[in-house]
C-alpha cells in the first residue's frame, strides 16, 4: 500500500459519503430503515472485501487505513460502518483461523460482499463474559445441532451468514476450552427479530433464537474445537480498533459542526466563539479528537505488526469512545436547542455515542484488560 | 479509436483558498488537491465510451509537478488504460500546456481529444481551443453531449440562444461542460488495480516545446469582502437611497 493509493482509497470514500450517505443518513436513520442502496453501493466499492487478503479476493488494507476508512463513514453515519465492521471481523477470523477449504470456500463470496454477515456472542444473560454463554452445539453425525439465544447481533438480519460462538462442550474447566465458533448460513431452525435501540438506528440489529438448527461440521472454524474463545478474541482485538475508530469519527463530526456553528451563531454582539466559555470546549474537543486518532493509529500500527493489540486496542477504544461521548454533549451545549433538536444531526451523534463505551467489551473491561496486560508486560 | 484526456491537478473545490502572504498566488501548501471536476467529466465520457465499445484506447496525460501523477492514477483508476506524465515544476500558462499537448499528439496520434473546458483553479478556458488551433483541428467547446457518428462526432453546446449541435470531423478536440455526465468515483479495488497500469514520464524539453511564461503576474488580492447591508424602515427610505446614493432612479 503506497501512500497514493491510500490517498485515492480515503478520496473514494469521502465522495462515496458526500454522494450516497449524507444526503440520506438522516431520513433512514430517523425511519430506522436499512439502508440496502447505501450496501449495494458498498458492493460495488469493494468495502466488504476492505481487509481480506487478495488471494481471497480482498483489498488485503492493513488496520491502519482501515481505521481511517472507519473514521470517515461514522462521521456521517456510524450505522454504516456497523454494517461492514461486523462482516469483516468475521471475515478476519475466517482467515486467521479457518480451514484452507473454509476460505476457499467463503472469503472470495463474503469479500464481493455477495455473503455478508457478523459475529454472534453475546446472550441475554451474558456480554462482556463471554465464558457464561449457555448456546449449546451438540454434534450430530456430519452436523452439529445449535440450541440457544443470541441477543444485540448486528447484519442478522439483512445478513446471510453468522460466526456464533457455542459451547460444544459444556463441562470443561476453564469453560473457554469447550467453546468454539460456528459458520452458521442463515436457514431453518433460525428464528430472528428485530431490537429496537437508542441510537445506531437502522443497522439491523436482532436477536436470534436456535432450535435444532443444523449446521455441516465442515463449519466449525478452524475445524477443531474448543478454539472458539480465543479465535473470537483475536478477531476483537480489530473490533476494538474500529470501535475506537468510530469514536474519532463522532467526535470529529462533532467538533466540525461545532467549530462551524460557533461562527456564525451570534450572542451578546459577536459570534459565540469568540467567547472563551466557547473556545474552552472547542479546544478541549479538538484536542480529545487528535489524541484519540493518534492512540488509534498505534493500535492499529501494532496490530498490522503481527504483535498482540489487545492492550493498545483497549486504550484506544477506551479513550476514543469516551471523547465521542464527551465531544458529543459539548457540541450539544454549544447548539443548544439546536443541538437538541431532531432536525439536525448532533443528537444523532448523542444517541449513538454511548454504544462506543458499552458495545465491543465495555470500558470498565477495557481497563481490566489494560491493568492485567501491563502487569504482564512489566513484571518486577 | 484512441481518446487523449488532458487533466490538471488544482485545489480541490470544496477548499477556502487563501492568497498567499506575499500575493504571488495562492496558497498549496497542506491544502487538498484534487482533479479538476471538469476535467473528471472528460475522463468519465472516455470510459464510457470504451464501455461502449466506441474507444479501444484511453490515454490520459498531465503536466505539472511530481504530484500530478496521483490526479494521473486517479484517472486509472476510474478506467483510463494509460497514462504520460509531463513533468514540470513551473506553472504552466495555457499556451504552453496546449504546446504540450500538441506534442503528445504528435506522437500519439489519438483520433479525440478531450479536455475539461476549464480549470477550476485559473478559469482560464484557453487550453483546448488553442491546441485545436495548433492542430489545424476542428473544436466542439462547452459539450453537453457527445455522440460517435461515421468518422465524425455530433457535440451538442449550451450557447447563449439554446443548445447548438455540430458535426466535427475526426480527427477533433472536445471540452466538457458540466451537464455531459456524472462522473464516477473509482472503486476500491479498481484503485489497487491502476497501480499497475503504465506512466509515462516525459520532460517539455524533451517534446521540444517552449514554456516559457508569456505573462507576468503582478499581484494576487482577495476579492472584497462583503460589507454588512443596512435595513430600512420605510420604502420612501429605499428611493430617497436609490435616487441619491446609488444614483440608480
Amino acid at each position: 500500500m503506497t501512500d497514493e493509493q491510500e490517498s485515492l482509497i480515503l478520496d473514494s470514500i469521502d465522495r462515496f459519503i458526500a454522494r450516497d450517505v449524507k444526503p440520506v443518513a438522516h431520513d433512514l436513520e430517523a425511519a430506522d430503515a436499512y439502508p440496502i442502496e447505501i450496501v449495494e453501493k458498498m458492493k460495488e466499492i469493494g468495502l466488504f472485501g476492505a481487509t481480506v487478503a487478495p488471494e481471497y479476493g480482498g483489498l488485503g488494507l492493513g488496520a491502519v487505513t482501515y481505521a481511517r476508512i472507519v473514521e470517515r463513514v461514522s462521521a456521517a453515519w456510524m450505522s454504516v460502518a456497523g454494517i461492514f465492521n461486523a462482516h469483516l471481523i468475521m471475515a478476519a477470523v475466517v482467515e486467521r483461523f479457518g480451514t484452507e477449504e473454509q476460505k476457499q470456500r467463503y472469503l472470495p463470496r463474503f469479500a464481493s460482499g455477495e455473503l455478508r454477515g457478523a459475529v454472534a456472542l453475546t446472550e441475554p444473560d451474558c456480554g462482556t463474559d463471554l465464558q457464561a454463554i449457555t448456546t449449546r452445539a451438540v454434534r450430530d453425525g456430519n452436523d452439529y445441532v445449535i440450541n440457544g439465544a443470541k441477543m444485540w447481533i448486528t447484519n442478522s438480519i439483512y445478513g446471510h451468514i453468522i460466526a456464533v460462538l457455542v459451547k460444544t462442550d459444556p463441562g470443561t474447566d476453564p469453560p473457554h476450552k469447550g467453546m468454539s465458533l460456528l459458520l452458521v448460513e442463515k436457514g431453518d431452525g433460525i428464528s430472528v427479530s428485530k431490537l429496537d435501540k437508542l441510537g445506531y438506528r437502522g443497522i439491523d440489529t436482532g436477536s436470534m433464537v436456535f432450535e435444532d438448527c443444523r449446521v455441516p461440521a465442515d463449519n466449525l472454524i478452524g475445524g477443531e474445537e474448543g478454539r472458539g474463545l480465543q479465535q473470537i478474541l483475536a478477531g476483537m482485538e480489530l473490533g476494538r480498533i474500529n470501535v475506537a475508530a468510530r469514536g474519532v469519527g463522532i467526535a470529529q463530526a462533532c467538533l466540525d459542526e461545532s467549530l462551524a456553528y460557533a461562527q456564525v451563531r451570534k450572542t451578546f454582539g459577536k459570534p459565540i466563539c469568540e467567547h472563551q466559555a466557547i473556545q474552552i470546549k472547542l479546544a478541549d474537543m479538538a484536542t480529545g479528537v487528535e489524541a484519540a486518532r493518534l492512540l488509534v493509529e498505534k493500535a492499529a500500527r501494532v496490530y498490522d505488526s503481527g504483535q498482540r493489540a489487545d492492550m493498545e486496542a483497549g486504550m484506544a477504544k477506551l479513550f476514543a469512545s469516551e471523547v465521542a461521548l464527551k465531544n458529543s454533549l459539548e457540541a450539544m451545549r454549544i447548539h443548544g436547542a439546536y443541538g437538541y433538536s431532531t432536525e439536525y444531526n448532533l443528537e444523532r451523534y448523542y444517541r449513538d455515542a454511548p454504544l462506543l463505551a458499552i458495545g465491543e467489551g465495555t470500558n470498565e473491561l477495557q481497563r481490566i484488560i489494560i491493568a492485567r496486560e501491563l502487569i504482564k508486560r512489566n513484571p518486577v | 479509436m484512441k481518446i487523449l484526456v488532458s487533466v490538471k491537478r488544482v485545489i480541490d473545490a470544496n477548499v477556502k483558498v487563501r492568497v498567499k502572504a506575499d500575493r504571488t498566488g495562492v496558497e498549496t501548501a497542506n491544502v487538498k488537491m484534487s482533479m479538476n471536476p471538469f476535467d473528471e467529466i472528460a475522463v468519465e465520457e472516455a470510459i464510457r465510451l470504451a464501455e461502449d465499445g466506441k474507444a479501444a484506447e484511453i490515454v490520459v496525460v498531465s503536466a505539472g509537478p511530481e504530484k500530478c501523477s496521483e490526479t494521473i492514477r486517479t484517472a486509472l483508476a476510474m478506467g483510463a488504460d494509460r497514462g504520460i506524465h509531463v513533468t514540470c515544476e513551473d506553472a504552466l500558462e495555457p499556451l504552453a500546456v496546449a504546446k504540450i499537448l500538441k506534442a503528445i499528439v504528435d506522437r500519439e496520434t489519438p483520433d479525440i481529444v478531450i479536455a475539461g473546458k476549464q480549470a477550476i483553479d485559473d478559469d482560464c478556458n484557453q487550453t483546448g481551443q488553442m491546441l485545436a488551433g495548433l492542430l489545424g483541428w476542428p473544436q466542439g467547446t462547452f459539450v453537453s453531449k457527445l455522440e460517435i457518428g461515421d468518422g465524425e462526432v455530433q457535440v451538442t453546446r449550451e450557447v447563449d440562444g439554446g443548445l447548438e449541435t455540430l458535426a466535427l470531423e475526426l480527427p477533433c478536440v472536445v471540452t466538457t461542460d458540466l451537464r455531459l455526465n456524472e462522473p464516477r468515483y473509482a472503486s476500491l479495488p479498481n484503485i489497487m488495480r491502476a497501480k499497475k497500469k503504465p506512466i509515462d514520464i516525459v520532460t517539455p524539453e524533451e517534446l521540444g516545446v517552449d514554456i516559457a511564461p508569456r505573462l507576468t503576474t503582478l499581484k494576487i488580492e482577495e476579492p472584497p469582502k462583503r460589507e454588512a447591508g443596512v435595513k430600512l424602515e420605510t420604502a420612501a427610505e429605499l428611493i430617497d437611497k436609490l435616487a441619491n446614493e446609488a444614483g440608480v432612479i
